[in-house]
């Protein structure tokens, strides 16, 4: 679809979006609108932001630091106020956080006090309240078997490294069973050999599941090789969507076929010329 | 030697590591690496300790040579020269009538503590003698419905400890029990942490003699048809109040200060109230609560002495101030034993708490 890189970012900056017949639509953004007032006025942080997700689609979110990505990925999950426009879910207008949107944060955030199991379950607890105690633990493993901790159930979070506590957040998130999986840079904190073998757990039991997901991110290899649409958001005040890309690679896929693959370097050569415009 | 490793363990976590050392030098464990610890750990406090006593020493004996000089004088002064002789010589006898009341030396407090144990085992066996004198006498007196007689002769000063520290709990679990849940409360919701901050900021410096009045006032009037003796309700009550506000101020820090991140997770699974606050809140802030409540373990302790004495209620307080009012010639050295047996159970209390914080918390970084 987005081929002419140039063209598309000067003339129409929201193009390609609100485009899809709304039955495929799970996550809808519309004219977004988020301003932090300060003493000298009030800061516009995101204006008319548009962004249309589709079900079982993974999109990856690239920008500046501070452009407002977090911010945009905060209000979907409901934890910070709205202030104009709306975001719904399946047609429906989200109000305050919910376990519909899983969420998976920068830093691992799994209760220190916890076993990794534990953490798990916190969450699979709530969602599947009339699950009997088995059948809810049975969840919590098997996803803990997916992100490859089946050996460390009763560790102590706060024993475990940050990469293995990240795959036991990654657990959390997915044993909810939620409609949208938000990852607000989840790998951002590791060395790039765990990001590497995380990026690969991830993709992994995504391709299972297929839960519409948005994944912010700094790092242009990592958006292009999980991503069906790589979205581009103009720097702040008043951020917007600047560019959408498509990665037409098929699924499932390999890291190695992904780099050696002709598009590769276009497709990465398309954001980095974005990023330092 | 498994033992031995979690004996280790069980000290280092108590925060008395230094055992360890000494048992070490006996098993002869101790690497020559070790050594520059071992005197750092073992050598210098023992150097130390010693030297206070030295200290103390002179220092006592430099007193009594003043005071003894004073009377000397004054006897001259007021008697005449045979009459101050006299005195001279019943000094240097030794004779306990007319010796000068001062600072005790050290040894004068070992003595006293040694007779202080002696009255606790005469007490004790005539406590239990009275008791199996009475048996048959008092299960016949209950068969009847009435009173049993009880033991009603002085406590001994091992009594009063116990009686000290079981105020000391009382008061402590009273202001657990209102410090902790009031400080959850102020600390989750901003409305009462405004509405209780004036109170907290006026109540928290108020001196513990007040407190114990204010006890009086109220304990008094609610129990004016009760024979019972109130003063041990009161005590632990104005205890409790005192040391309270540590624990408060700490739990309602800690709660309103976790983790933006756990809270988050909490909001986005959606936990009930209840559960946000036993499973992510409580948890989170339990390592600040804990030296909440490890400060009013302390200032319990420490206000207690003072508050018994106001109270009259029997404990280590009462007994200072008893041997202050009794003026006899071992007072003043019962006194001091009374000061160390406070200061030892102190820091007792205080590894307690220590013991109990790194067992619940989940912080073990300098733990085990």
């Amino acid at each position: 679809m987005t081929t002419n890189i140039i063209e598309n970012k000067t003339s129409n900056l929201i193009k390609d979006v609100g485009s899809f017949p709304s039955s495929q639509v799970m996550l809808d953004l519309k004219n977004l609108k988020k301003v932090y007032p300060t003493p000298k006025g009030d800061y516009v942080v995101l204006e008319d932001l548009n962004l249309q997700i589709k079900k079982e689609e993974f999109v990856t979110i690239i920008g500046h630091s501070g452009c407002g990505k977090t911010t945009m990925l905060s209000m979907i999950a409901g934890l910070n106020p709205i202030s104009g426009g709306y975001i719904s879910v399946l047609g429906k207008h989200i109000k305050g956080p919910g376990p519909d949107r899983g969420v998976i944060f920068q830093a691992p955030s799994l209760m220190p006090w916890m076993t990794s199991l534990q953490n798990v379950l916190l969450g699979v607890n709530q969602v599947f309240p009339h699950a009997t105690k088995a059948q809810r633990y049975d969840i919590a493993k098997y996803y803990l078997q997916k992100v490859g901790l089946e050996d460390a159930f009763d560790k102590k979070a706060s024993d475990l490294s940050q990469g293995m506590q990240q795959r036991v957040g990654i657990a959390r998130a997915f044993a909810i069973k939620p409609k949208v999986l938000l990852l607000d840079e989840p790998f951002g904190m590791l060395d790039s050999l765990t990001r590497g073998e995380l990026q690969d757990t991830l993709i992994e039991i995504w391709n299972k599941e297929k839960i519409t997901a948005v994944m912010i991110t700094h790092d242009v290899d990592e958006a292009i090789f999980l991503a069906d649409r790589v979205v581009m958001m103009t720097s702040g005040p008043k951020a917007k969507i600047g560019d959408v890309l498509d990665i037409d690679f098929e699924r499932p896929r390999t890291r190695k076929a992904v780099l050696e693959h002709n598009d590769y370097y276009k497709y990465r050569k398309h954001l980095i010329d974005f990023l330092e415009h | 030697m498994k033992q031995s490793i979690t004996l280790g363990k069980v000290t280092k976590f108590m925060g008395l590591g230094f055992l360890g050392t000494i048992k070490d030098l006996f098993t002869g464990k101790l690497e020559k690496e070790d050594l520059i610890s071992f005197l750092r750990k073992v050598v210098v406090p023992f150097a130390s300790i010693l030297l206070f006593i030295g200290l103390w020493h002179m220092g006592s004996q430099s007193l009594y040579n003043i005071e003894a000089e004073f009377k000397i004088e004054k006897a001259l002064e007021d008697q005449g020269p045979a009459a101050a002789e006299a005195l001279r010589a019943c000094i240097a006898s030794g004779e306990s009538g007319c010796q000068p009341n001062t600072l005790p030396s050290p040894s004068q407090v070992w003595a006293s503590y040694q007779s202080l144990l002696r009255d606790h085992n005469i007490i004790s066996a005539d406590k239990a003698a009275f008791i199996e004198k009475t048996a048959v006498l008092n299960e016949k007196r209950i068969a009847e419905g009435k009173d049993p007689i009880t033991y009603t002769g002085r406590p001994s000063f091992v009594d009063q400890i116990f009686r000290s520290l079981k105020t000391v709990f009382a008061g402590f679990l009273l202001a657990l029990l209102i410090a902790v849940p009031l400080g959850i409360f102020i600390g989750l919701s901003p409305t009462l942490k405004s509405a209780f901050n004036w109170f907290i900021q006026i109540f928290k410096p108020v001196s513990p003699v007040v407190w114990y009045l204010l006890v009086f006032m109220i304990v008094k009037t609610l129990l004016i048809d009760s024979n019972e003796d109130s003063s041990f309700t009161i005590s632990f009550i104005s205890v409790g109040l005192c040391s309270m506000w540590a624990t408060l101020v700490n739990t309602a820090m800690g709660v309103s200060s976790v983790d933006k991140d756990y809270i988050n997770v909490a909001k986005v699974l959606k936990l009930g109230p209840f559960q946000k606050i036993f499973k992510v809140v409580l948890p989170s802030s339990l390592p600040l609560i804990f030296t909440g409540l490890k400060i009013t373990l302390s200032v319990a302790w420490m206000v207690l002495i003072a508050i018994e004495l106001l109270a009259q209620s029997p404990g280590l307080g009462l007994f200072v101030w008893e041997e202050f009012q009794n003026g006899a010639n071992d007072s003043n050295a019962k006194i001091i034993v009374a000061m160390f047996v406070i200061g030892i159970i102190g820091f007792l209390l205080d590894r307690l708490m220590l013991t109990i914080q790194n067992w619940v918390s989940f912080d073990k970084t300098d733990a085990i």
